[in-house]
């Protein structure tokens, strides 16, 4: 079986393709650039419906990573690249003949703001969805499991991370470095987040139950949630930095967001702004998930418990600087 | 008389009720013309029902208030609920019905019907009343009757005729033109309705024309003798003794401002063979407060069992204090500002036959209850044995429930007689507890007529030593009512018969070597009044008993040496507080302590500290605590020497089951429930389930609570949650309701919280769980020895370890600044209440403190 991997130069694209070719399958990668992969590498934009249809050749299934993932910038590059891109994706692999796509999603598809505790799998809801990316992914992934003539299927990892991160990781590392990490509210909401390996067996054996399973959207953690003081607390000793002493209201938090979202969407600047009101939401209410029926439904279980991915995380540290 | 309604009503027809009303479907909404009159009714139409249930609801409601039973119906059984005339959405004839027409009225739609098979009435309110009238006159097609909050009399005291006079002159702004009765009605629910509902309960009587009859209703309650429907109604409160062979389940909402207790207890009186069920905090509107349905299907679908006859064979309670009527020893010593005060067994037997006597002459028939409001002593003694002697049975509510929870037990054992000390009388009158009062002392006519005491115990024994002492009551009679401690919900009302009094009386004895030549100190109320039953001396200290630490060293070594005591039945709170006082205590004092064999903590669990610590004061005893319950008591022991070699495992042992009794354990499944599967294989975890001769007879007033608890029949399910292990001790593991049940399966407290206390700078753990059942995860509570001012996360090293004794994965580690537990034995943590709190506080939510 040909697997083609998009988005292979993130972690969690790069992780999937070589987890497949370490177990002998033949893969294909799209991505923009190099991703240094013992593969067939194609690199392009997924927008590209050319580059697309070529990458997709003789592919039995596509694993769609390639993402735009961003707290903030204008709802065009989410629309152009997460909705429009997986679209071309999706047709390009139909019209190869592949018969299975699995589609990378994420929980905030179906996340309205609310706590979320011990949460099951809803649909993907663009209307209800916070933010650009969030709403974006929803209409992806509704897209994708409309789609005919294919498995199709939507695997949602909760909050990926791992060593080389730099989307969780490297960002709060990055703030504590500055003094800047601040716990939203008590600190105490329970946040369910995924080890990247395990990330990777998920995606991988949803691919293999994907006949199985088509049309279905599964939640993928690691189903150890923590307070969101711990795992800041943790993070930042793996990474020898001081943790975060700042604390911020929730309420002020998500009115400071809110103000900061404007800012840098009128301004067009495309770094990170301190908070947004999505981030100040997401760090001050509970999110985890129920995760029997995934496990059960893809026979998967997290080979790396959190403890084991705090020691990886510390260990690369200490081996990168 | 009865005075005219106060709107004119005009014909209507009868229709169906507006789609999409909550929990109503509209196929079951049937109009039917009975009697020339058109009936809007629902039905679920079930054909060949095995039994038909014909709902009768109250005013100012209608059928919407049974679409439960409806929706909860099992198969083969049909559900009829009628909107009366004039009422819901049935006809308004223009006439006004009294209750005899209302009755007549419900035969005719019954009649209408084709109901084959047996039916079952069920009626709520007014209701109730005229289903009874239907129900006296076709008793050969009854198969049951369910009643709920309401009446065929008014019982003498009840406040609901004088509230009833008083609205008469207004019955037509409360009631028809403005809707204020039927308002006063739906808020009158615990928890208040959601306002569809509210709105659903309206829905009928918008106008006020078609709420007419919701004052004539009101204006036909006969309070006198001249009232048109008061003979109808005295007719069916006679009728009611032609239900002596058909089941009757009494349904109550005893927060009900008309139909109170006293209703209640008037239709128990009735109807002596009914089920009844209260629904502790539910009101009125008890249909819509609690699972009215549920229970009632259960009901319908249980066989009643057999009273189990009394194995006999046991000696009367009384037997001891007979065999030493003549014996001069002391029985019975109690500490007072004066001194000692003392009786002999031969007093004690006098003294008992005396009062015994004095109350059959007094009129406290066999079967009467008598609440006992009076700390342990010579007095409670005397009441408690004359009690038994007469056939009278004791109602017995620890004074430690507090004002609140004394009340609820009062209102819910609803005594005919009260023995108290003044101040428990004078808490009876002030909060209106039921039952003739009886002074334990005599008191001046002016203080009598104060507290509204009828008479006393020194005045019962005078009369009773000019009359006849009455037949003792048989083994199979009732014998006592003992309230829980409350700990774990509302208290309940266990209720005893003799013989298994006597078989409690006989396992103590046997379980602790407990011989004639032993003398009992007990601080701990239930051992207390068992010492003239074992025929043995017996002292109280001086103490608070509801409020167990206040017990003295000195007080206890008081105790003590005033009968060379044996045998010491204490709490752990009074042990603990034993131990502190213990430097006042002078050489003569650790002497007296040096003849005690054998020492007893009961009440709560114990720490083996508290009990190594008592026993360097009582070098010669072994320690022993047992396991039991208000249910069953004792059902387990173990020394401290047995605590020591159990070691640490999952829990707390408990030490081997006592002779005569059997515990099994009902494994749980995956999601915590327990099985219907018993099983005493080691290592398997479940509900404990107890039997024993020595077991409760039933939970009073409390049907429902009494089937889930004797499931399968026979056993006690004892809502603790534990295993046996290889060498067939048991352990207890915590309370069903604290189990977390997680995606792994469940877990159970107490072991983890053991283990978590052993680390350093923790003072108490309670470990609960957060999120769905099926899918919780465990957090642990700490209270550390140095409790921060806010709730908090522990920090990442006492997180780490906490997670490293646990034994089971721990999402989150918080510190608080105390935990919540009874307030009687200081001991119990409430985990509910916990969780609570920290299913908020991980939800990021605003922080409180738990």
């Amino acid at each position: 079986m040909r697997v083609l991997v998009t988005g292979a130069t993130s972690l969690l694209g790069q992780t999937v393709a070589r987890q497949l070719i370490e177990r002998g399958t033949d893969v294909a990668v799209l991505q923009r650039g190099p991703s240094g992969l013992d593969a067939k590498e194609h690199l392009g934009d997924i927008t590209d419906p050319a580059v697309v249809a070529r990458a997709v050749t003789g592919a039995d299934a596509v694993v769609h990573v390639a993402a735009r993932v961003a707290v903030v910038g204008p709802w065009k590059d989410f629309q152009r690249i997460n909705v429009n891109g997986t679209r071309i994706v999706l047709e390009a692999a139909r019209a190869a003949g592949a018969s299975r796509f699995v589609q990378v999603s994420s929980p905030s598809v179906a996340h309205s703001g609310m706590s979320l505790v011990g949460a099951s799998a809803a649909p993907a809801d663009p209307g209800g969805a916070r933010g650009h990316y969030a709403r974006s992914k929803a209409l992806a992934e509704q897209a994708v499991l409309a789609a005919p003539d294919m498995a199709v299927l939507a695997v949602r990892p909760h909050l990926v991370w791992g060593p080389g991160d730099t989307q969780l990781i490297g960002r709060i590392v990055e703030r504590a470095r500055r003094g800047r990490l601040a716990v939203v509210g008590s600190g105490m909401a329970l946040i369910d987040t995924t080890y990247i390996d395990n990330a990777a067996d998920a995606i991988i054996a949803a691919l293999d139950k994907a006949p199985d399973l088509s049309g279905r959207a599964l939640v993928i953690s690691n189903g150890e949630p923590r307070p969101v003081r711990e795992l800041f607390d943790r993070i930042a000793t793996a990474a020898a930095v001081e943790s975060s002493r700042l604390k911020v209201p929730a309420a002020v938090a998500w009115l400071g967001g809110a103000l900061a979202e404007r800012v840098w969407n009128c301004t067009g600047r495309t770094g990170d702004p301190p908070m947004t009101s999505f981030m100040a939401e997401q760090l001050s209410t509970a999110h985890w998930f129920d995760q029997r029926e995934t496990r059960q439904l893809l026979g998967w279980t997290p080979a790396v418990p959190l403890d084991e991915g705090f020691r990886r995380l510390t260990a690369w540290y200490q081996a990168d600087c | 008389m009865s005075p005219a309604p106060g709107a004119a009503t005009s014909p209507a027809a009868a229709s169906v009720p507006p789609d999409k009303l909550p929990g109503l479907a509209p196929a079951w909404s049937r109009l039917v013309t009975a009697g020339g009159h058109g009936f809007h009714l629902l039905d679920n139409g079930i054909k060949d029902a095995s039994v038909t249930l014909v709902c009768v609801h109250g005013n100012p409601t209608w059928s919407y208030s049974w679409r439960s039973v409806i929706s909860a119906a099992p198969p083969g059984v049909r559900v009829i609920a009628v909107d009366q005339l004039e009422m819901g959405f049935s006809e308004r004839t223009g006439t006004t019905r009294r209750l005899g027409q209302r009755v007549a009225d419900l035969g005719t739609v019954i009649d209408a019907l084709d109901i084959t098979g047996p039916i079952i009435t069920v009626g709520h309110d007014w209701g109730g009343a005229i289903s009874l009238g239907w129900a006296v006159e076709n008793v050969h097609r009854l198969a049951g009757v369910v009643l709920v909050n309401t009446a065929v009399h008014q019982p003498e005291g009840a406040r609901a005729p004088l509230l009833i006079r008083m609205v008469r002159p207004f019955i037509s702004w409360i009631c028809v033109r403005l809707p204020l009765f039927l308002w006063g009605t739906t808020v009158l629910a615990r928890p208040p309705l959601r306002k569809a509902l509210r709105n659903a309960y309206f829905a009928p009587y918008r106008t006020a024309q078609r709420r007419a009859a919701i004052g004539d209703f009101v204006a036909d309650i006969p309070l006198e003798a001249e009232h048109p429907s008061y003979d109808d109604l005295t007719a069916i409160a006679r009728g009611l003794e032609r239900l002596a062979e058909v089941p009757v389940l009494l349904l109550w909402g005893p927060e009900d401002p008309v139909f109170s207790d006293l209703y209640l207890r008037d239709l128990k009186a009735r109807l002596p063979h009914a089920d009844v069920h209260r629904f502790i905090g539910a009101g009125h509107l008890v249909v819509e407060d609690a699972d009215i349905a549920g229970t009632i299907h259960r009901w319908v679908e249980v066989d009643p069992s057999p009273p189990t006859p009394a194995p006999g064979g046991r000696s009367p309670l009384w037997a001891a204090l007979d065999a030493r009527a003549a014996d001069d020893a002391v029985a019975i010593t109690e500490a007072s500002y004066g001194g000692n005060r003392s009786m002999s067994f031969a007093e004690l037997a006098t003294a008992v036959r005396h009062v015994a006597a004095g109350m059959a002459a007094h009129g406290i028939a066999k079967g009467d209850r008598v609440a006992l409001l009076v700390p342990p002593g010579i007095d409670l003694t005397i009441a408690l044995y004359a009690c038994w002697r007469r056939g009278a049975v004791v109602v017995l509510a620890d004074a430690g429930l507090g004002p609140r929870g004394l009340t609820r037990a009062m209102a819910s054992a609803s005594p005919q007689y009260v023995i108290g000390i003044p101040r428990a009388l004078a808490a009876a009158r002030a909060l209106r507890w039921p039952g003739e009062r009886i002074s334990v002392t005599t008191l001046s006519t002016l203080h009598n007529r104060t507290l509204g005491v009828a008479t006393s115990l020194p005045a019962l024994r005078a009369i009773g030593q000019g009359s006849p002492l009455p037949d003792p009551p048989v083994d199979d009679a009732a014998a006592a009512v003992v309230f829980t401690s409350g700990s774990t919900g509302p208290a309940k009302g266990v209720a005893y018969r003799h013989h298994q009094l006597q078989a409690q009386r006989d396992a103590l004895m046997a379980a602790y070597g407990i011989t004639g030549a032993d003398r009992l100190v007990a601080a701990f109320g239930p051992f207390a009044l068992y010492g003239p039953a074992m025929g043995i001396t017996s002292m109280v200290p001086d103490m608070d008993v509801t409020s167990p630490g206040t017990l003295s060293a000195t007080a206890l070594v008081d105790a003590v040496s005033a009968i060379d005591a044996t045998l010491v039945f204490a709490s752990p709170a009074a042990l603990t507080s034993i131990a502190a006082t213990a430097d006042a205590l002078s050489s003569a004092a650790y002497q007296a302590l040096k003849g005690v064999r054998m020492l007893l903590s009961a009440g709560a669990p114990v720490h083996p500290d508290v009990l190594r610590n008592a026993r360097t004061l009582m070098p010669g005893a072994e320690a022993h605590t047992p396991y039991g319950m208000t249910e069953v008591l004792p059902v387990a022991d173990i020394t401290l020497e047995g605590i020591e070699a159990a070691g640490n495992g999952n829990g707390v042992c408990v030490g081997f089951p006592v002779a005569g009794v059997t515990v099994r354990i009902s494994p749980l499944d995956r999601g915590g429930e327990a099985s219907d599967e018993l099983t005493d294989n080691p290592g398997v975890t479940g509900e404990i389930l107890i039997r024993a001769p020595h077991m409760k007879e039933t939970y009073d007033s409390l049907w429902a609570t009494q089937q889930a608890a004797a499931t399968p029949p026979g056993w006690h399910r004892s809502g603790d949650v534990g295993h046996f292990d290889d060498q067939g001790r048991l352990w207890v593991e915590g309370r069903m309701a604290d189990i977390v049940t997680t995606a792994e399966g469940p877990v159970t407290p107490v072991g983890i919280e053991h283990a978590i206390e052993s680390l350093p700078g923790i003072a108490q753990a309670a470990v609960v769980g957060v999120g769905p059942p099926g899918t919780q995860q465990s957090v642990a509570i700490l209270r550390p020895t140095d409790p921060p001012r806010r709730p908090r996360l522990a920090s990442v090293d006492r997180t780490d370890a906490v997670r490293a004794v646990a034994g089971v994965p721990v999402a989150a580690v918080l510190e608080v600044p105390r935990v919540p537990v009874d307030r009687r034995h200081n001991a119990k943590i409430h985990r509910g209440q916990l969780a609570d709190w920290a299913e908020g506080a991980l939800a990021g939510g605003r922080m409180s403190s738990p």
